[in-house]
């Protein structure tokens, strides 16, 4: 490779740069003031590319621009008035499940809007050809947007350091309390703050055009790659998301070059992975101040009394008795529930008592799913001995991958947990010969004396309800007690002798087990499995559960996988647009029980 | 909000006998919210067939009814759906999906049930080769198929030095081995100078185009399709990528993805696809018109895939005399269907159907792009040798 190919991927690198940096700083300021994390960003980002080719033939593509950043802008307006405004004193992950509820939405909305074909928007006139240099050629559409990328750094810089709103916003990403004590309005700040964020991301949206076609699909991937900028370049800062997006940009820009293809897969979330482990608040960042857990502090999660009791017992002799009554579908999708019940225990193990927001728990799940495949198709292992070794495997990995991750907290560790799930995944997706590449393994199926729909119902309930009422004496053990004093006081606990980390150490590696078992018993229902049990949308599916069903309840994670599984399920038989029904369903019951559903039982107890 | 209820196309409307007998019922499933700008025109092909067989009396005096599922575009929800489709709803037949791990989980699920399936879409060689099986039939052209047709152009560029670029999943990896493997055997002496596999969806097209311009290579062979081509179409255009190459592309040629490129579309290439507004025979013309009145657009290749994938199933009804997946199965093998594209055969040696694609050039005409100096390639003709296929079967 010559000097001048090296240039010229160089300002590929620099061009791709700014539209992340533009998205990325859209979502570290909203972040920062109103420590929502957004995940409908990425879909904001998506409405720019597509109001930019939208209103281009009208107003011609440069006044589209800006048009197309507003107009995403009063959509951000929408969701903060609409919904998130209503959300920011219920905890913080539940704004998280909200915004996710408005990704579904949107996506729906554009298809609506725009159909199901990507459109390809004109090309920037004045800026449609590209000049010769170093033996090729640079479109010089790629030279404006290196030039825009450091201007919005300067520009926001100056906003932020120079005008009485950019002070507002720094005063209240440090300290919103005492923000509002000194007379901020914070309604009006968060409004605008998320407005501006919105605005960020369209622009970088519709900056897009001429690069990138408008598709329906841009909106998660685009999330995640915000998200890792924001992280590794540090949470809130924004120079620092300036040099992770050049940082991020030029390394997927020169995997190509050396022809990494394998690499490329994951290289960003290698990158986080790097910076994470060695610089844990990122490359500018600075470390957070220890004060008490972002929610506060969770009221205690009780022990069952004698009416959960009875409850359970009932539902375990309904599920028992049932097959008597049904053999058909019921049981199918049962199975499923069942399997996502365990999933969704084992994630609350986390991110409840542990307090721990894990971004990648779908990773043990998978893993677990894989080994146990390829334990039986490869090694020719009978399946309990595929289904135990499934389980230890994920457990190992969760071994390996807890004791770099539990050294983080907060952010920074959901953002490690995605960056092991993402490198995971794109080592199951590249290594073929054992997992199948993007096909996966097939012709898993159970032993013969479990091939029945009955007997493979019964032997997941068994399975199940043991690994949960596992999981929940756990929670009621000593081992238990020590994970939540380490979760709401961290140095009490370690004053009183819990070993934190080790604690929560052992916490991961229990999930991870948990969730293997999950993936394994999947597996066998299945027949198959593919990359997809390790990507991204299993571990936030896994997270819609556990916060459905309420994150500070035993028994909510069960609830939270049943409504979810069957909620899917049916919007997906009776909606064109089912996944904004899914999106809205979770909106109403976002707003209607911010505590979760397992809150229902517990009205007017006394807080 | 438009309610759709999972699309029981119930056939109310029909003669006299068959309206009051019990309908066949076939499942249908598929990633139509995931790949939509292929699967609505497929969508609508299909229904228009089921129309037109309904109105015609159905299948041995029966009407027929689908029952349509989105299967959400990933294997272990595709399962779910299947089963549901075949314990539930009591279907006799499944037909659809898309990508081809879904393909293989549900040709999988079929056979585990001993359920007749026709995967209509996925590409994929396996599904009929090296994880075939009794119940699963396929209609497309595999990826082996669509490169064996575009081998013979690519050899008679004469050029020595080829550079390959695919995304980075099966379809792509098993395109890349057929074309090298194929292209070495019809002109020996070729040489592969480099391979770029960007993710699917996620290509870097300015990178890409860097990085095989820095080959020097005199042709490249490229399995992009949907918004990767999109891209990569602009980014080499602007950097002069395509200045004095050759290039052979798998699916350009397919409305779906041609019709997005419009007035950027390159001149020359060698794609497989589907010329609808120029294919003049008996069969095409009376699809195009029935097509045309029922939906008012013009069908895409998806519309001929849905619509011969539901004449094929009904066919097999047919010849099977009933529902008996065991009869259905074996009605399948050797089946003759009538398709927009001709006759074809679902060959009993690997459940292959003889569909063929078009393979010709690309060309702009009034701001759009086109296929020109193209031919009809019958699928029967571009297959390896049964021995080989019989070996990788495994059966």
């Amino acid at each position: 490779m010559t000097a001048g190919a090296l240039l010229l991927l160089f300002l590929n690198g620099l061009a791709g740069a700014s539209a992340l940096f533009m998205v990325a700083a859209g979502l570290s300021l909203i972040f920062g003031v109103t420590r929502v994390v957004n995940f409908a960003h990425g879909s904001l980002f998506m409405l720019g590319t597509y109001a930019a080719i939208a209103l281009a033939p009208r107003l011609g593509f440069w006044a589209s621009l800006p048009v197309a950043a507003l107009v995403v802008g009063g959509v951000g307006l929408a969701i903060e008035v609409l919904v998130l405004r209503r959300l920011y004193a219920a905890p913080e992950l539940l704004q998280l499940l909200a915004t996710f509820g408005v990704v579904l939405i949107v996506r729906d909305a554009a298809l609506w809007a725009w159909g199901p074909a990507d459109l390809l928007g004109p090309r920037a006139p004045g800026l449609d050809g590209a000049l010769a240099l170093a033996g090729g050629r640079v479109p010089t559409y790629d030279l404006f947007l290196i030039a825009v990328g450091p201007a919005m750094l300067a520009a926001l810089w100056l906003v932020l350091h120079r005008t009485r709103w950019g002070v507002q916003v720094r005063a209240a990403a440090q300290d919103r309390d005492m923000a509002a004590v000194l007379g901020v309005d914070s309604r009006l700040l968060f409004t605008s703050v998320f407005v501006a964020g919105a605005v960020l991301a369209g622009f970088g949206g519709a900056l897009q055009v001429p690069r990138e076609p408008a598709s329906l699909a841009l909106d998660i991937p685009t999330v995640a790659d915000a998200f890792v900028v924001v992280v590794v370049g540090g949470l809130g800062s924004i120079p620092g998301a300036f040099l992770a997006a050049l940082l991020i940009a030029e390394l997927k820009s020169f995997c190509v070059a050396f022809g990494l293809a394998g690499l490329e897969l994951a290289v960003e979330f290698v990158a986080m992975a790097a910076v994470l482990i060695a610089r844990p608040w990122g490359l500018l960042g600075r470390p957070a101040p220890a004060g008490p857990p972002a929610d506060g502090g969770a009221p205690p999660m009780p022990a069952p009394g004698a009416a959960l009791r009875a409850a359970l017992a009932a539902i375990a002799i309904a599920l028992v008795v049932l097959p008597a009554f049904s053999t058909g579908y019921p049981l199918v999708l049962l199975v499923d529930i069942l399997a996502f019940a365990l999933f969704a225990v084992s994630l609350h193990v986390l991110v409840g008592p542990g307090g721990l927001l894990s971004f990648g728990h779908a990773a043990y799940f998978g893993i677990g799913a894989y080994a146990a495949g390829a334990l039986l198709l490869k090694a020719g292992a009978p399946m309990g001995l595929a289904l135990i070794g499934g389980a230890l495997a994920a457990a190992a990995a969760a071994a390996v991958f807890g004791a770099l991750c539990v050294r983080l907290s907060g952010v920074y560790f959901a953002m490690l947990t995605l960056a092991f799930a993402q490198i995971a995944w794109s080592l199951v997706y590249q290594a073929g010969s054992i997992t199948g590449g993007s096909n996966g393994l097939f012709g898993v199926w159970p032993a013969e004396f479990l091939s029945g729909r009955v007997a493979y119902y019964y032997f997941t309930l068994a399975l199940v309800a043991t690994a949960i009422a596992g999981a929940w004496i756990v929670h009621f053990s000593p081992a238990g007690y020590a994970l939540r004093a380490a979760r709401d006081a961290p140095r009490r606990a370690e004053a009183i002798g819990i070993p934190v980390r080790a604690q929560q150490w052992l916490a991961f590696v229990f999930a991870g087990l948990l969730a293997g078992l999950a993936g394994a018993l999947y597996v066998f229902s299945k027949g198959s499995v593919s990359p997809e049990a390790l990507a991204v949308p299993r571990s936030v599916d896994g997270l819609v559960m556990v916060l459905l069903g309420g994150l500070h309840t035993l028994t909510g994670p069960v609830w939270g996988a049943a409504l979810f599984t069957w909620l899917q399920d049916a919007a997906s038989r009776n909606f064109e647009y089912w996944r904004a029904a899914l999106g809205a369903a979770i909106l109403l019951l976002v707003l209607a029980f911010p505590r979760g559903l397992a809150s229902l039982g517990r009205r007017g107890a006394p807080e | 909000m438009k309610v759709l209820a999972c699309i029981t196309v119930a056939a109310g409307l029909l003669g006299a006998g068959a309206a009051h007998a019990q309908p066949i019922r076939i499942g249908e499933l598929n990633s139509y919210k995931t790949f939509p700008a292929f699967l609505e025109p497929y969508r609508k092909g299909w229904q228009l067939a089921l129309e037109q067989l309904n109105a015609a009396g159905g299948v041995n005096g029966r009407p027929l009814e689908v029952v349509s599922r989105e299967d959400g575009g990933n294997p272990g929800e595709a399962v779910r759906v299947a089963e549901e489709l075949i314990v539930r709803d009591r279907v006799s037949v499944l037909v659809g999906t898309f990508a081809s791990h879904v393909g293989l989980a549900v040709s999988n699920l079929a056979a585990r049930r001993k359920v007749p399936f026709l995967a209509a879409e996925p590409l994929t060689d396996k599904i009929v080769w090296e994880d075939g099986n009794r119940y699963t039939f396929r209609l497309r052209p595999s990826t082996y198929m669509q490169v064996a047709m575009l081998v013979p152009e690519a050899a008679k560029l004469a050029r020595k030095r080829w550079a390959i670029v695919i995304p980075n999943y099966e379809y792509g990896q098993s395109a890349a081995a057929s074309f090298r493997k194929l292209l070495s055997a019809a002109q020996p002496g070729v040489e592969f100078v480099t391979e770029q596999a960007p993710p699917l969806g996620k290509i870097d097209a300015g990178a890409v185009a860097q990085a095989l311009a820095d080959a020097h290579p005199d042709a490249i062979f490229s399995a992009l399709f949907g918004t990767d081509l999109q891209k990569f179409v602009r980014e080499g255009n602007l950097r002069g990528l395509f200045r004095d190459r050759s290039i052979v592309d798998l699916l350009g040629g397919e409305p779906e993805y041609l019709d997005t490129l419009k007035d950027e579309t390159p001149d020359g290439w060698w794609v497989t696809g589907y010329p609808w507004d120029q294919v003049q025979t008996r069969e095409h013309r009376d699809f195009l018109d029935a097509y045309r009145a029922r939906w008012h657009d013009y069908p895409r290749l998806g519309s001929v895939v849905g619509y011969s994938a539901m004449y094929s199933v009904a066919d097999a009804l047919q010849a099977a005399g009933g529902t008996d997946p065991e009869k259905v199965v074996e009605a399948f093998k050797g089946l003759h269907v009538r398709t927009p594209f001709g006759v074809i055969e679902y060959r009993a040696i690997d459940h292959q159907s003889t569909m063929g694609a078009f393979v010709g050039q690309l060309a702009r005409r009034d701001g759009n792009g086109v296929m020109v100096h193209w031919r009809y390639c019958d699928g029967a003709l571009y297959q390896p040798p049964d021995d080989a296929v019989r070996a990788m079967r495994k059966e």
